[in-house]
């Protein structure tokens, strides 16, 4: 069963979305049986669900999402980290790669450090844990970091990752994004200041058509220069 | 409320001193998403009302006790620059707009989704840049624009409109003269789609027949307004409805990328 739109519709709070044939989705409330649009965002439907893709507002963080976080505080057996949502998130040094003895932990990271982490747990009160002990999971030195909207982090990426792929290889920068819409890079000086125009272009331009196309061609004219 | 209802505000005709019939609403603009550094935005004129909101949030609350572990918390601020009456108003907040800013955010806690949001708030700053009667009306309807330019999760947007009794005849979106020298102002807010009011008060007296009269074309103004309030929602997000994109939106489950 697949019935998905093709048209990308605007929906804004209170748009009457379905009358009762399909589920209410992400973004969605029901009264009296019908499906109204909470936010506004643009309509989708995908296996009889209708569901809202916001356009901007706050990350909410998930368990299992890939986040980049900053230390703003650091406590005898654990950091804060702001994980640029409305919560932030502490890290417990159990769940850091290392063995910190207790009130050692500023000896590891310390406030304004920036890493990549995971979202462990998340309660219904949002209280959030975040962890650093899986593979790949650690402290970013160095570079840059770009703070877009986590709702555009899917345009950024691309289809099969060809957005940020295509942003690497003309810049040679390394690049990491996390779902909550930090972007970290590393590169030299020119590089970055030219992946991160590409990105501030994607976060403006999310909807708009031949986004891809339209990006490469500024990498291409950047470049083409420098040569 | 002066009450001093000698003052002729409606002539034989029926057209009051600006020119406008009873039943006719001031000419209104609404923008959405003027400011940059706000996570959401509108600007309102209606009339010679000139109203500026800004929403941030939703965001850690502070002062901690504030904080509801259940629910958002809405907070409002509404404030009328020093400039914005004819005689400076002394800056800082007084009685009244603390009453309008408390009026103003349990509105619009009833249709935001708090329970998505537990131990936040969701800052709501309102400026009156220039005031000419019914700016809690301007206020709430440019804050529910700008909640939703937010992306706030939301029942509705909200509209609200002031209807009063001028010259013994009910009449709809009070300008000054008329506030002033009239003999009842009913500031009215409410759900569209359900009817539901959200805000009301009564300053002055009015005769049943009169206020449902009055409620009748002050939830008439309303559904225009609201028209208004989704027309400049729609504008400032216009380019993203008329292109779509190639890719898909919810594509891409691979999160973080190594170089």
């Amino acid at each position: 069963m697949n019935n998905e739109s093709t048209t990308r519709e605007l929906v804004l709070p209170g748009d009457l979305l379905d009358t009762g044939t399909m589920k209410p989705g992400e973004g969605t409330y029901v009264q009296d049986g019908n499906i109204f649009a909470a936010m506004l965002g643009i309509k989708n439907v995908k296996s009889n669900f209708v569901n809202v893709i916001p356009l901007g507002g706050r990350y909410i963080p998930a368990p299992g999402d890939m986040i980049i976080g900053k230390v703003i505080d650091i406590g005898p057996s654990n950091w804060l980290v702001d994980i640029f949502s409305p919560y932030p998130a502490p890290l417990h040094v159990n769940e850091v790669p290392w063995r910190v003895e207790f009130g050692d932990t500023a000896r590891y990271l310390s406030v304004g450090d920036t890493l990549l982490a995971k979202v462990l747990s998340v309660d219904e009160t949002k209280r959030v844990q975040v962890t650093m002990k899986e593979q790949g999971l650690r402290k970013l030195q160095g570079g840059q970091i770009v703070e877009i909207s986590h709702s555009k982090v899917p345009r950024v990426i691309g289809k099969n990752g060809s957005m940020i792929q295509m942003i690497k290889t003309y810049t040679n920068c390394r690049i990491f994004i996390g779902q909550n819409g930090r972007i970290w890079m590393d590169g030299s000086m020119d590089d970055m200041v030219n992946a991160k125009r590409a990105i501030r272009m994607i976060d403006q331009g999310a909807q708009t058509l031949k986004l891809t196309e339209r990006v490469k061609e500024f990498l291409e004219s950047v470049y083409r220069k420098e040569e | 409320m002066g009450g001093n209802s000698d003052m002729k505000l409606i002539d034989e005709n029926g057209i009051r001193i600006d020119g406008r019939k009873v039943d006719e609403l001031r000419p209104m603009k609404i923008e959405a998403g003027v400011l940059k550094s706000a996570d959401g935005s509108a600007y309102v004129e209606i009339g010679k009302n000139k109203v500026l909101a800004a929403v941030y949030g939703p965001r850690e609350c502070h002062p901690r006790h504030m904080q509801n572990p259940a629910k958002a918390i809405v907070q409002c601020k509404y404030n009328m620059i020093s400039f914005s009456v004819s005689d400076r108003k002394r800056p800082g907040p007084d009685r009244r707009s603390v009453e309008i800013s408390k009026l103003i955010s349990e509105a619009m806690e009833y249709v935001v989704f708090t329970e998505n949001y537990p131990r936040t708030s969701i800052d709501v700053y309102i400026e009156v840049l220039q005031a000419n009667a019914g700016t809690r009306c301007a206020g709430l309807t440019a804050a529910s624009v700008a909640l939703a330019d937010a992306g706030i999760p939301m029942k509705d947007i909200i509209p609200a409109v002031a209807v009063g009794k001028v010259n013994d005849q009910v009449v709809l979106d009070l300008n000054k003269e008329e506030d002033n020298y009239g003999q009842a102002d009913l500031p009215i807010a409410i759900l569209p789609r359900t009817g539901e009011v959200l805000l009301m008060q009564m300053d002055g007296h009015l005769t049943q027949e009169e206020f449902d009269k009055g409620l009748e074309m002050g939830v008439k103004a309303c559904n225009e307004i609201y028209e208004l309030q989704k027309d400049a929602l729609r504008r400032r997000y216009a380019v993203v409805n008329g292109e779509t994109d190639e890719e898909s939106k919810e594509a891409d489950e691979d999160v973080t990328e190594e170089a």
